[in-house]
């Protein structure tokens, strides 16, 4: 029992709760916030290069590839440093916000940009080819016949990217920028209790937790049907 | 020109510096191997555990792999190392990265492990036991081969993108590549040994991110 009140003091201390809760709100705000913008963006940026690399243009898909590798191979963290950090030295300073969605959207428009590639890849030749022999443009054949077929192909993998991305929110906090991570630390400091950090997690599992079990029904249906 | 230079590529500051940013990268090499090893082999004990289909066992299964599906890796560090040692449980930033990046992988691996696992034709399973194999054979010479090579492409992605995150180490205090250059930096007002674990991050994950491809084409869809 007595155990049992300490634990519950510690990690779900209500005086604590109510103190901060304005303060994680805000913080869900912004998490919010950063991952409206940072999804369609690094989608679209993504889709754009995985159909520049459909037209097969030797040197144009080397950079592609180039571009989707270097970028995919950087931990967010340390582009979101180099972004927020390092160019402030040549006289490029970005608020927390700008760096945040900059670094999100780099990395992720690699990771992106590779799923599209590869499903636009799976389309048999042969459909682009019956395209062209009915008349069709080689820009409607990309979105008329390749693109649709495509798309069914890579949902799972865009998914789970997404959501990967929407968490991935989370490193903006390393830049003092007041998401709901960062809010949560800045709350545990007021009041020396980690009540606020155990809120933000929940917040983040009951916001999160739908979107995990779809991501994971949409991979199960994607390996059975192999 | 110069100012670039100077700035990022700065020859005084990188010799003063790269030893303490080469440690940090076998610091973070370390954490990589060790969340791989417990990580994936956590992952597989916890499908193989599931393939018994206790009903209460399950319950706690499905419970750790959502858990640690859906939070966001950094919320798990900053919780096991801020929010623990009010419970009593103090760790170093080394084992607090370690165990939170293990657990996070071990939850993708062993659902990538259970997918594939109940991906097997029932028919394998009908087989195996009719030629009187008994549970644990069947599970252990039959379907496991089979299921750990449909695993491969997914493991191999999920695993490069989760040790990518012994870059959050640096959140609490861990000197790996990132936070040691941090430091270097802020010592040096010069940000040339951030450029310095930009390369080192390159070398260590460029060939893993290009290899992946490979492997993808190699045991993706149609592979047999």
């Amino acid at each position: 029992m007595e155990g049992l009140h300490l634990f519950l003091d510690n990690f779900a201390n209500l005086a604590s709760l109510t103190r901060v809760y304005p303060l994680l709100l805000q913080g869900l705000w912004l998490t919010v916030l950063l991952a409206v913008v940072a999804v369609p963006l690094a989608t679209a940026v993504g889709l754009l290069i995985a159909i520049a690399y459909s037209f097969h243009r030797r040197a144009l898909n080397v950079a592609l590839l180039v571009y989707i590798d270097f970028f995919r191979s950087f931990p967010v963290l340390v582009l979101l440093v180099l972004v927020f950090f390092g160019l402030p030295f040549v006289g490029l300073t970005l608020d927390g916000f700008s760096a945040a969605i900059l670094a999100l959207v780099l990395n992720n428009s690699g990771y992106y940009g590779e799923i599209f590639r590869a499903g636009i890849e799976a389309v048999p030749m042969g459909q682009r080819d019956a395209a062209r022999a009915l008349g069709l443009r080689p820009l409607p054949t990309v979105f008329l016949v390749v693109l649709p077929q495509a798309l069914r192909a890579v949902i799972a993998p865009l998914a789970s990217n997404s959501l990967e991305l929407v968490k991935t929110t989370a490193v903006a906090s390393m830049v003092a920028l007041p998401e709901l991570l960062r809010s949560a630390r800045v709350a545990l400091e007021q009041t020396y209790n980690p009540t606020p950090l155990m809120a933000a997690g929940v917040i983040y599992f009951v916001l999160l937790w739908p979107f995990a079990r779809l991501v994971a029904r949409l991979e199960r249906r994607m390996l059975t049907r192999q | 020109m110069d100012r670039i230079a100077d700035n990022y590529f700065n020859l005084a500051i990188l010799t003063r510096y790269y030893p303490a940013i080469l440690d940090g990268f076998w610091v973070t090499c370390a954490v990589a191997a060790l969340v791989v090893v417990a990580g994936i082999g956590g992952g597989l004990a916890i499908a193989v555990a599931r393939a018994f289909e206790k009903r209460a066992l399950n319950a706690v299964i499905v419970g750790w792999i959502d858990f640690f599906r859906t939070m966001p890796q950094l919320v798990v560090i900053v919780i096991v190392y801020f929010a623990l040692p009010y419970g009593g449980i103090t760790l170093s930033p080394f084992a607090a990265t370690v165990l939170a990046l293990g657990a996070v992988l071990s939850a993708f691996a062993a659902e990538i492990f259970t997918s594939a696992i109940q991906s097997i034709p029932r028919g394998q399973w009908d087989s195996a036991r009719a030629l009187g194999l008994g549970f644990l054979p069947t599970l252990f010479l039959v379907i496991l081969p089979q299921a750990i090579r449909l695993a491969i492409p997914l493991l191999t992605n999920r695993t490069i993108a989760i040790i990518k995150g012994t870059a959050l180490g640096s959140a609490v205090s861990l000197p790996e590549i990132l936070g040691s250059a941090q430091s270097a930096m802020a010592i040096a007002a010069n940000p040339s040994p951030l450029s310095l674990a930009a390369a080192l991050y390159l070398i260590l994950f460029l060939p893993l991110v290009v290899a992946s491809r490979f492997i993808e084409r190699r045991f993706g869809p149609g592979w047999r």
